[in-house]
């Protein structure tokens, strides 16, 4: 041992070190006696950087972590083993990105994961690229090789922060053991700081297996990153008259609403002054949708009121947005007579997709209160409020379930709505399911609905449940829509719900098709079922008891609502195989690049 | 079955008259408005840490910014490390291009320079050396240092804005052109203006855009 540590450190290097440590001294001795004097007498100081990370997580409040062990990762789960951090194994490290993603989305607070290096970061890039595109906070720690051999295409090497570089808020390379600690909690801050995104700190194994006795500091941003909190006033005035004077105002809630807490002050907001209420799908629990003002989801699959009021707006307060393309169909004639007041914490948001007249950067509970303060006198728009109504009954959302056909899948999403409590938590995967699950659950309460929307990532939904599931309260249900095809992807993850015993419902929408694929085939490929047909599906009821989870299969009407009650009832992890329709599609639709306003209802008007 | 939902059909629908441009902005439909692409000067000064510079040329890459060239190196500050871009973009890209250098960490500040800043570009021109008077009086005529010479190869050093750069490898390539090497753009604002400082984080975004009005900047650097 003694000798394999000589061979790798030459002696130049010692001699380099005992420089650094020679003047370095008493700066260390001063801030010890500082840190020693504030130090929480209950706990040990630290004496490694695998320490300090963890003390790091400890001081952010952190209670659970997603992960998975590994060679490089290994001091820090050494260090893990003594906190009161629950760590939750997972079978898979993209699982553990989706966990913590979800954590964060229900909870508010960063989610954490921990994966090593090389497979185990590179498992972890999906989460952490869909945590990016949705702004969930997330903080990924990752092992990385000993520095020396950084470079070198080492064992389970791979530049983890060169690939997460793209799809992270920020990240860092861990390179002092004394540093570590601090590291770890800026990185905490600053993914739930301003707009929360994903952050990763890389972790050599000689600088977490390195000796220090410097705590962490506490979690702050760095200098550098500021956030403006609240928006211009003159240009609050100027919307505040425009919103006055408007004729047919509407708002659109996005994710930021949610993220910043805005949406009881967007429900006011709302309210007082009469305004129709549209939401993306990332905004969607922000404001309720059986309220009156409410015109749910708008965009690609958004219902057709939402779609003709986005449409024809004269005023759009946005709120929270960045206007995706799934939102806005093509940008001509997106909102087109609108003039936009945008209200976003990011200003690169402001004019990046859709031009801001009213552009207000600020925080979004704060901006409102300032708009609530400036605008004197509702809009008079009771035509408009009407018209919008009108659209509600003209394009409703209602469809045809016939006993003998098979089982309809907004029916399944309806009786699931129907069966659990207000506040229970939607988690999806990505295709078909999801889209019914937007349309067909509604949603009165934020952090209940959570899915990939930016990325759009099948497989997102059972490990988003169990993340959902610990940062949930306990009378809260967890429900997992899920499609066949996004379940295949992740659903390794049964055997942490069951190890764990997760109360959680997963209702696998089996249609032996990746089906939005074939609904696209069936649209814009001549039916051509390339490679979207599953018919080698397997009995997931059955799947699930192999797992140990309880198994359930709905293949008519009749077991619908007795077999979905049996499910939620049962005290842990259960799947229910819901043999749906197999070509069933979802309407409305907008073709990719379309107009909003020209939304089919069926596959005659694509 | 039926197949979709109910409602009137798309043809029946009412549609707005109005209309967006690429950029998402209002226009006349009869007046079809385009930003037509310009060349400017962004400068940035960034924390000198390690891959800051990767950060920044990922930044444009994964953005599609139109980049015509980066330079980057220490200022006087030792923690301090200055950026300069060269971009081509409309004027909603320039603008897009400095918030999204902006929400970098390790950005400090960012500013688009005055159109009357000084932006230097250094060129080595290797050229054929069989006729040495006139390569000297070319190299006298852009104010170029020989810095190497041997029998067949003479090496110039031109320094200036890039179309004086341009123009000296114009003249310079009737000698036959062996080699050139080019630095890309830096710049400094003039006089006692700040180019990018700690003190200045830039124009907020809302106030950039509210009016709608951009600086023109001159094609000359
Ligand atoms: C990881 C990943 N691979 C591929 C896709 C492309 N994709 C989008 S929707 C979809 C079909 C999803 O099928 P399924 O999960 O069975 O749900 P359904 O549409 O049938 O409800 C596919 C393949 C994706 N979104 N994510």
């Amino acid at each position: 041992m003694s000798e394999r540590a000589a061979k790798v450190s030459p002696p130049d290097d010692e001699q380099d070190d005992d420089q650094i440590t020679d003047s370095a001294a008493p700066d260390a001795a001063t801030e010890d006696d500082a840190a020693a004097g504030d130090a929480d007498t209950t706990l040990d100081p630290v004496t490694s950087g695998a320490e300090a990370v963890v003390r790091a997580l400890e001081n952010a409040g952190v209670e659970y972590a997603f992960g998975v062990q590994g060679g490089a990762i290994m001091p820090v789960y050494d260090a893990l083993y003594d906190s009161d951090i629950r760590h939750v194994t997972m079978a898979h490290e993209q699982g553990a990105a989706h966990a913590a993603d979800a954590y964060g989305i229900v909870s508010g607070e960063p989610g954490v994961c921990l994966a090593t290096s090389g497979p185990g970061a590179t498992n972890l890039v999906t989460g952490i690229a869909d945590a990016d595109m949705d702004s969930d906070p997330l903080l990924a720690l990752t092992g990385q090789v000993p520095t020396e051999f950084v470079g070198n295409d080492a064992f389970q090497e791979t530049d983890t922060t060169g690939v997460t570089t793209p799809i992270t808020k920020d990240n860092t390379f861990a390179s002092d053991s004394d540093r570590v600690g601090s590291d770890v909690s800026e990185a905490f801050a600053l993914a739930g700081a301003g707009r929360p995104g994903p952050t990763l700190v890389d972790l050599p194994k000689d600088i977490t297996n390195g000796e220090t006795d410097r705590e962490p500091d506490d979690p702050k941003v760095p200098d550098t990153y500021q956030v403006q909190e609240r928006a211009d006033p003159e240009i609050v005035a100027a919307a505040a008259e425009r919103i006055e004077n408007a004729d047919r105002p509407a708002m659109l809630l996005g994710g930021g609403v949610i993220k910043g807490e805005a949406s009881e002050a967007c429900r006011e907001f709302a309210i007082e002054h009469e305004i129709p209420v549209i939401t993306t799908m990332p905004g969607i629990g922000a404001f309720p949708e059986d309220h009156e003002l409410s015109l749910e989801m708008a965009g690609m699959h958004g219902t057709g009121y939402a779609n003709m009021a986005i449409t024809h707006c004269d005023t759009l307060i946005g709120i929270g947005t960045r206007f995706d393309d799934r939102l806005t169909g093509g940008i001509e004639t997106f909102a087109p007579d609108a003039e936009l007041i945008h209200v976003d914490i990011d200003p690169a948001e402001i004019s990046k997709n859709i031009h801001a007249d009213y552009p207000l950067v600020g925080d979004a509970e704060t901006v409102v209160e300032q708009l609530s303060e400036a605008v004197d006198a509702a809009p008079e728009a009771t035509k408009w409020r009407a018209q919008c109504q009108q659209w509600k009954s003209d394009y409703s959302m209602a469809y045809d379930a016939p006993e003998d056909e098979p089982v309809q899948p907004e029916f399944v999403v309806e009786a699931l709505d129907e069966a659990t409590s207000d506040r229970a938590i939607v988690t999806t995967g990505v295709g078909q399911h999801q889209m019914w699950a937007c349309q067909y659950w509604t949603y009165t309460e934020p952090r209940t609905w959570v899915s990939s929307h930016g990325l759009g990532t099948m497989g997102y939904g059972l490990p988003s449940a169990i993340g959902a599931r610990l940062a949930a309260d306990d009378d809260q249900e967890v429900v997992c829509i899920d499609g066949d095809g996004s379940f295949l992807m992740t659903l390794q993850g049964l055997s942490v719900a069951v190890r764990e015993n997760l109360d959680i419902t997963v209702a696998v929408l089996n249609n032996e098709y990746i089906g939005m694929v074939r609904q696209w085939q069936d649209a814009f490929f001549d039916g051509r079922h390339s490679a979207s047909d599953y018919h080698w599906m397997p009995e997931f009821d059955k799947l699930a008891e192999a797992f140990g989870a309880s198994g359930y299969r709905i293949d008519d009407y009749d077991d619908v609502a007795e077999t979905i009650d049996a499910a939620i009832a049962y005290d842990g992890p259960s799947v229910i195989d819901v043999h749906i329709d197999p070509d069933a599609n979802v309407y409305p639709m907008v073709p990719s690049g379309g107009d909003n306003g020209q939304f089919a209802l069926t596959e005659d008007q694509l | 079955m039926k197949r979709g939902l109910d409602g009137p059909e798309p043809e029946t629908r009412p549609t707005p008259a109005g209309r967006r441009n690429k950029q998402g902005i209002r226009i006349d439909p009869e007046i079809e408005v385009t930003h037509e692409p310009r060349r400017t000067v962004i400068s940035a000064l960034v924390e000198h840490e390690p891959g800051v510079l990767s950060d920044v040329s990922g930044l444009f890459s994964r953005r599609q910014f139109n980049i015509e060239s980066l330079t980057v190196g220490p200022t006087e500050d030792d923690e301090r490390a200055r950026i300069t871009i060269v971009v081509e973009e409309p004027d909603p890209g320039i603008d897009q291009v400095e918030k999204q250098l902006r929400k970098l960490v390790p950005v400090i500040s960012v500013r688009e320079l005055e159109p009357d800043a000084m932006r230097r570009e250094l060129a080595l021109i290797k050229v054929d050396a069989e006729r040495p008077a006139e390569v000297a009086a070319v190299a006298d005529m852009y104010n170029a240092k020989t810095v190497d010479s041997s029998p067949e190869t003479a090496t110039v050093e031109v320094t200036g804005a890039r179309q004086k750069i341009e123009a000296a490898i114009d003249t310079f390539s009737q000698f036959g052109i062996r080699e050139i090497s080019r630095t890309g753009t830096t710049a400094l604002a003039r006089g006692t203006d700040r180019t990018a400082g700690s003190d200045s984080t830039g124009q907020p975004a809302d106030e950039a855009n509210y009016d709608g009005q951009y600086t023109e900047t001159a094609t000359n650097d």
